[in-house]
């Protein structure tokens, strides 16, 4: 037990900087809050450093009898989480004040959240997957209604009881899963009987209450997805959040759901066993619905952080036709589809950041989140809308953009997996969607700025952040070869 | 431990029920309500079931580990009562706002 404990050690270090974050909040003066940003990002950076460590003394392992795993998998995600939450943090330095006295709170309750998502990736026992994801959720649900605002408070509770129905509906499945295996281990590697050895055996006995326990257990984590028909909580939750909230749940909240269900339906169920065909034929469903309906809802929205609440359920979707394409082979090893969701998620995580944090970077200074406001943004605030642009550029999926080879290589897998039904929807879907990402660039570069006042520039750390987001997404959509093998070199601990 | 004569005359069968229909209750209560504090109701029966299923199968399974079920449950009830915390805090926080926590009066956000 204690002999692993330094596996646990960059969960570990995330936490206690949380702690240390409300300790010293209550010593620092209210005008040097900002403070609290530095020692966040110096425990991250700390828990980045120690993950360093452990990778370069090859610790990898199961630990904790069987419940956490230190995988490449695990370790891809927690470096993804750390990079979400760090840049989330310093862009929200231009935007924190509006917390006033809650500042404190505010970056505690990002890192906890954090650490719940560290945990989730590599969580590989029932238990262990379902406190963590409460860790996450019960943090963001006190995160998205921090402002205590009108809108805020409405979209907490909204996001809070079905949040709340969701976890219940995910225990439910956990708890006939339990009943199935009688153990609650996903994977064990001393031979134990596990769940995954108990669906390997294949008894038919199993079969219906198996399909039963797949089927709540992908309605729950639907939810943490945003997949149709349990998106409903989205749009509402990204336009009354505060705008870094939903900055961090749309990326860090999506990747920490598709790594535990990858782990949960990759690991757990298996592609190739008796129910192999069921899970990815329930996930092609979801991902053509979800693609059909995020982006039809889009298209009809006003307000830009509803329109991103939108796409990022059309996104979802292009998520899960990874999931749906999870036998097709490369290198007789690798799952195409599966590594396409990771390595589709971590460029998602550099686009989707980027357009929220220049969205943010600009409503700031406009108090506004309506499109229509974004008239002739080009001018009035140059840096901001050029990363917009190229971020909404790589959502929609052209070249030369991460979102371009992410959605290649996605579609690739599908084409050799069979589901060439399901690629000729999305990129019909890639289409539609290009009509509501291009009107806003539209709207920033081709309507007339004339009598607007130009924006009063965002802070230097924004302005550094966005253009680091900016050229993550150049540098993988020119050069993506490095972030592929990672995302391989990830899913072929499951091959 | 049950007595021999009880665990002879209830079967798995009739407890997975049991449990089905409190989910169901629970489900159908956290849909229709239109009070908050109904919905967070329904909400908690529906995690009490899965305690029940949890129970029984650790009860009835044969496995090496039986007692995983127990010691989940034990963390469900934990973790609810954390989320109704939550849960009751931001209805005082909408109460504040706008003197309701009825579902359908919220609903600035639409669409």
């Amino acid at each position: 037990m204690l002999a692993s404990l330094d596996r646990f050690g960059p969960e570990l270090a995330v936490m206690a900087t949380a702690g240390l974050v409300l300790l010293a909040d209550l010593v620092v003066p209210r005008r040097h809050k900002a403070w609290l940003a530095g020692l966040s990002v110096a425990g991250l950076l700390a828990a980045a450093l120690w993950l360093v460590i452990l990778v370069l003394r090859g610790r990898q392992a199961s630990f904790f009898d069987d419940s956490m795993a230190l995988d490449n998998f695990s370790i891809f995600f927690i470096f993804l989480f750390i990079a979400v939450c760090g840049t989330v943090i310093i862009a929200s330095l231009d935007y924190a004040p509006r917390f006033g006295s809650h500042q404190g709170e505010f970056f505690a309750l990002m890192l906890l959240a954090t650490s719940g998502m560290m945990l989730l990736a590599g969580a590989r026992d029932l238990v262990t997957i379902f406190v963590s994801l409460e860790l996450t959720s019960i943090s963001q649900f006190i995160l998205a209604g921090l402002l205590r605002d009108d809108k805020g408070s409405e979209a907490a509770l909204k996001y809070l009881l079905l949040g709340a129905i969701a976890s219940a509906v995910i225990l439910y499945g956990m708890a006939f899963l339990f009943g199935i295996a009688g153990t609650t281990r996903l994977v064990t590697t001393n031979g134990a009987p596990s769940i995954a050895s108990t669906i390997a055996a294949g008894d038919a006995g199993i079969r219906s209450a198996l399909i039963l326990s797949m089927v709540f257990l992908a309605a729950g984590f639907g939810f943490k997805m945003a997949v149709v028909p349990f998106q409903m909580w989205t749009p509402d939750v990204y336009q009354g959040a505060p705008t870094p909230v939903a900055a961090f749940l749309s990326v860090g909240s999506k990747a920490a759901a598709f790594a535990v269900v990858l782990r949960i339906f990759y690991e757990g169920f298996g592609p190739n066993t008796f129910v192999g065909n069921d899970w990815k034929e329930m996930f092609a469903i979801l991902a053509a619905v979800s693609m059909c309906v995020g982006n039809v809802m889009a298209l009809r929205q006003t307000n830009i952080r509803r329109m991103l609440g939108y796409s990022s359920v059309a996104q979802a979707g292009n998520f899960l036709v990874g999931l749906a394409a999870i036998s097709a082979l490369t290198n007789g090893r690798t799952s195409l589809g599966a590594s396409g969701v990771v390595f589709f998620l971590a460029t998602y995580a550099f686009t989707n950041l980027g357009a929220f944090i220049a969205v943010m970077a600009i409503s700031n200074r406009t108090d506004s989140d309506e499109i229509a406001d974004y008239a002739g943004m080009g001018r009035r605030a140059p840096i901001p809308a050029a990363v917009l642009l190229f971020c909404l550029l790589s959502l929609t999926g052209l070249p030369p953009t991460a979102g371009f080879i992410a959605k290649v290589y996605i579609f690739n897998a599908a084409v050799q997996a069979d589901l060439v039904w399901l690629v000729i929807v999305a990129v019909l879907n890639t289409a539609v969607s290009a009509f509501y990402y291009l009107g806003v660039a539209r709207q920033m570069y081709l309507e007339t700025a004339e009598g607007l006042p130009t924006l009063v520039r965002a802070p230097w750390a924004t302005q550094g952040i966005l253009v680091v987001a900016a050229m993550g997404v150049l540098t993988f959509g020119v050069y993506p070869i490095p972030l592929i093998e990672a995302a391989q070199r990830a899913v072929n601990v499951f091959g | 431990m049950l007595p021999e004569v009880l665990l002879a005359t209830v079967p798995l069968e009739h407890v997975l029920i049991l449990g089905a229909i409190l989910f169901a209750i629970g489900l159908y209560l956290a849909l229709s309500k239109r009070n908050a504090i109904g919905v967070l109701m329904g909400i908690e029966l529906m995690l009490n079931a899965v305690n029940v299923t949890l129970l029984a199968f650790s009860r009835y399974v044969v496995s090496p580990r039986p007692l995983d079920g127990q010691v989940f449950a034990i963390f469900v009830i934990t973790v609810a009562a954390g989320e109704a915390a939550v849960a009751l805090a931001l209805a005082v926080a909408i109460y504040r706002h706008r003197e309701t926590v009825n579902i359908d009066e919220i609903d600035v956000l639409r669409w």
